[in-house]
């Protein structure tokens, strides 16, 4: 993929550093606006994935670049931390957690999608959630390594399932791409970033952020846990969106997919995963409240913004 | 280092059924489930959550239709 267009002041500085045309000081740049500081998080971001053709791979570990991305984090972080500084889970843990998540009554596109929306809103949906699903579980499997054995042992079967048992054809996010081409839309990674907005960004600079900070290996559980167990019954309604507005039945099959992986995935993320990570770490026991209310709180806003958008 | 405790005694073997309060039955491992007709589903993924609520549109697969009934329905 190639980088996205700026937004802003500092995505524009840091593509010129990216391009290597530039070395700016970061002590005069400041985000214009929550597009601008979303996508050069995301940018930043994706240097540590597959990365984009028109940038030298070194960048990765550029300690100018680190140095931003560190200023950009700090403030996210407390952003998230303070929305869930009220969020309390009962115990048994695990118990509490699926409740906290089963609590949530945000709106839901997906009961839009299967009764109301529009062909064009359905397509502009996939868009939007295709920044994501393109890269489906990728940030997760930086939490791999970090885990004590139980939480390891279950998060290992659990991303095998998502990358299709060991099978290309069954991988979730290249079945997602083929159903995006076959409904004329483009399958290749980050080909919507620019049409994506900053509350899109943010959701998958939450799922980066988790991932790829050891000490946020509880958060990226945690949202893990809240993303798993509020898919099977939403994917449910997409598939059946999807067939009614007359998009292909390989996007349709890619949500049947979810409505019985992520049944499984839900308790393995949320009992054999989270459950035996805070027996084993207690200290992961707030960081896992908080990546599970950030997962929400962040679809809930999507939502939200989404909702708005289509009624105007 | 956090965990060691639980390493150095070996943790225990993980089941090979899990059931899960409120919700389904989980299954590690290739096998085959009968269901009340008698027809035979081989399971298709490294881990497989069974219907205990007798509710799912996927049946004998949970589909998570569980989390919409009231509590005193559930598993």
């Amino acid at each position: 993929m190639l980088t996205p267009k700026a937004r802003g002041p500092l995505s524009a500085a840091l593509l010129d550093a990216l391009h290597g045309t530039e070395r700016p000081s970061w002590d005069d740049l400041a985000p214009a606006d929550e597009d601008d500081l979303q996508l050069s998080l995301w940018t930043l971001y994706e240097l540590s994935f597959r990365g984009f053709d028109d940038v030298d791979p070194a960048l990765e570990w550029d300690p100018h670049l680190l140095d931003l991305r560190r200023r950009l984090e700090r403030p996210l972080e407390a952003r998230w931390r303070e929305r869930a500084a009220d969020v309390e889970v009962g115990e048994p843990f695990a118990d509490g957690l699926m409740q906290l998540i089963e609590d949530d009554d945000g709106p839901s596109l997906a009961a839009v999608v299967q009764r109301d929306a529009t062909r064009e809103q359905v397509l502009e949906l996939l868009r939007w959630r295709s920044v994501y699903h393109l890269k489906e579980a990728d940030p997760t499997s930086f939490t791999l390594p970090r885990l004590p054995v139980r939480a390891q042992a279950a998060l290992a079967a659990l991303q095998y399932d998502e990358y299709g048992g060991g099978d290309p054809a069954r991988l979730h996010r290249h079945l997602f791409a083929l159903g995006m081409s076959d409904a004329g839309l483009r399958p290749d990674e980050g080909a919507y970033v620019d049409d994506a907005p900053a509350i899109v960004l943010e959701q998958n600079n939450a799922l980066s952020m988790f991932g790829l900070h050891r000490r946020l290996r509880g958060a990226s559980l945690g949202h893990l846990a809240a993303f798993e167990a509020t898919s099977s019954l939403p994917s449910r309604k997409m598939a059946s969106g999807i067939r009614r507005v007359g998009l292909p039945d390989s996007l349709a099959a890619y949500y049947d997919e979810h409505v019985e992986a992520d049944a499984v995935h839900e308790q393995l993320a949320v009992r054999l995963i989270c459950g035996t990570l805070v027996e084993d770490e207690p200290e992961t026991r707030t960081d896992v409240v908080v990546g599970a209310f950030t997962c929400l709180d962040l679809e809930n806003r999507f939502a939200e913004w989404a909702l708005e958008r289509w009624a105007a | 280092m956090t965990g060691a405790e639980d390493q150095a005694e070996g943790p225990r073997a993980r089941p090979d059924v899990v059931l899960c309060p409120g919700g389904p039955m989980l299954v590690f491992g290739d096998l085959v489930v009968e269901d009340a007709a008698g027809e035979q589903h081989r399971t298709h993924r490294p881990v497989s959550a069974v219907c205990r609520c007798g509710k799912s549109a996927s049946a004998p697969w949970c589909d998570g239709t569980h989390k919409a009934l009231p509590a005193k329905l559930r598993p």
